[in-house]
């Protein structure tokens, strides 16, 4: 295990000022407090490691130990016996794992094996309850595009417990969404993380999605194409015919308003459908339709 | 909404040491919202995680109600901008492979 420079971390002298522990503590917190960092993994483990700086530096108990003991921490072990002996209550870890904040994680507590070894459990620096966020947890779900065509609820398993979620239509791949308070429950009372949903969404349709719009092909016979007609498509809500018009070119591309993808949390509004037009030429002509066409090369 | 998706503000108030005119404040600004049943203030378990996070900036922070708007604006519009930026990035995908 490293020692912890609590100093270096909040950024002040070892001379500082309650004040100024204070002032430091302050400004950091609003930089790195997990609410203002949402889904930062950097930002809550450099808030922990500020708000361990300012539970030691900032009672002048634990303060006066921590620059007695703490510079040379392999006394550590002696203090805490020295601590034991007085009839103090110690829940210090006795398994000797020294883990400093680069390496290692937090305790259930959020308080690195440094400051437990210094200090006991939480409960030794004089009963405040520095109350922490709990984790928050992210996980994947996924889904097909006709799944998210229209807004419908779902249950999954996540961490052993049920969660039903709405989803809204109109998510796209790769978007996520995010549950207050579903997450990992929080330390000494403190409020629990937040559930993050990243939803993969693959392409069950002969569609191409591009936002809320979508695209598709359309194939007409070479007679529609020349002299018009209608041709039927089927979208994603239901069958629709389309009017073509005479002389249609192949590839063509014919826009149909409203039958496109809906709009993410916007009920009622879609995208648009751009259809592309596939001109299918005749095979297996008679004799008399060659005939008839080799005259109609000729006009 | 039942009975029991319903906190009494009070009882929230007690439990977070808090003045009851904060949550007043808070509704005053249009950031959250109570119900009223016969003269019973009440905050919806739905909005419980908002409300708990505007104290937790208010009390470990020391952030004002106003910069506590603010703030909640501007991580909207970051909120806003990451999924412009996703969409964005799907697009390109899709035109890189097509």
């Amino acid at each position: 295990m490293e020692y912890i420079d609590y100093y270096k971390i909040l950024g002040i002298a070892k001379d500082a000022s309650q004040e100024d522990i204070k002032k430091a503590y302050r400004k950091l917190a609003r930089q790195f407090h997990p609410d203002l960092n949402p889904n930062n993994k950097d930002a809550h483990k450099k808030f922990q490691q500020i708000n361990e700086a300012n539970e030691v530096l900032s009672d002048p108990e634990s303060r006066k130990k921590y620059d007695q003991y703490g510079k040379d921490w392999k006394h550590a072990k002696q203090f805490e016996q020295a601590r034991q002996s007085a009839g103090r209550q110690s829940e210090r870890d006795q398994s000797g794992n020294w883990q400093g904040f680069d390496e290692g994680d937090f305790d259930e507590n959020g308080f690195s094996d440094f400051f437990r070894s210094m200090f006991g459990g939480r409960e030794s620096t004089g009963g405040r309850q520095a109350k922490f966020r709990g984790h928050d947890v992210h996980a994947e779900l996924n889904l097909q595009l006709t799944d998210v065509y229209q807004t419908h609820q779902q249950t999954f398993t996540i961490n052993g417990k049920n969660i039903r979620i709405t989803i809204p239509a109109g998510v796209e791949d790769g978007q996520k969404i995010k549950l207050k308070g579903h997450g990992e429950p929080g330390i000494n009372g403190g409020p629990a993380g937040d559930l993050y949903i990243t939803f993969n969404i693959t392409n069950n349709t002969k569609f191409r999605r591009a936002g809320n719009d979508l695209y598709a092909t359309a194939d007409i016979d070479l007679y529609t194409a020349l002299l018009g007609g209608e041709t039927t498509l089927d979208t994603l809500s239901g069958k629709i015919k389309l009017k073509v018009n005479p002389e249609t070119q192949n590839g063509t591309k014919t826009r149909i308003k409203g039958k496109g993808f809906p709009v993410y949390k916007k009920e009622g509004e879609f995208g648009d459908l751009y259809v592309t037009y596939n001109v299918q030429l005749p095979k297996n002509l008679t004799e008399k339709q060659k005939e008839l066409l080799r005259e109609l090369s000729k006009s | 909404m039942s009975d029991e998706d319903l906190i009494p503000t009070k009882q929230f108030c007690e439990s977070h040491n808090l003045e009851i005119t904060f949550i007043s404040s808070l509704q005053q600004y249009g950031m959250i919202q109570t119900t009223s049943i016969e003269e019973v203030s009440y905050i919806s378990i739905e909005q419980l995680p908002r409300v708990e996070k505007i104290v937790r900036l208010y009390t470990e922070l020391g952030i004002n109600i106003e910069g506590i708007d603010a703030i909640e604006h501007l991580l909207d519009r970051v909120e806003a901008m990451q999924n412009e930026i996703l969409h964005l990035k799907n697009q390109l995908k899709m035109h890189e492979g097509s």
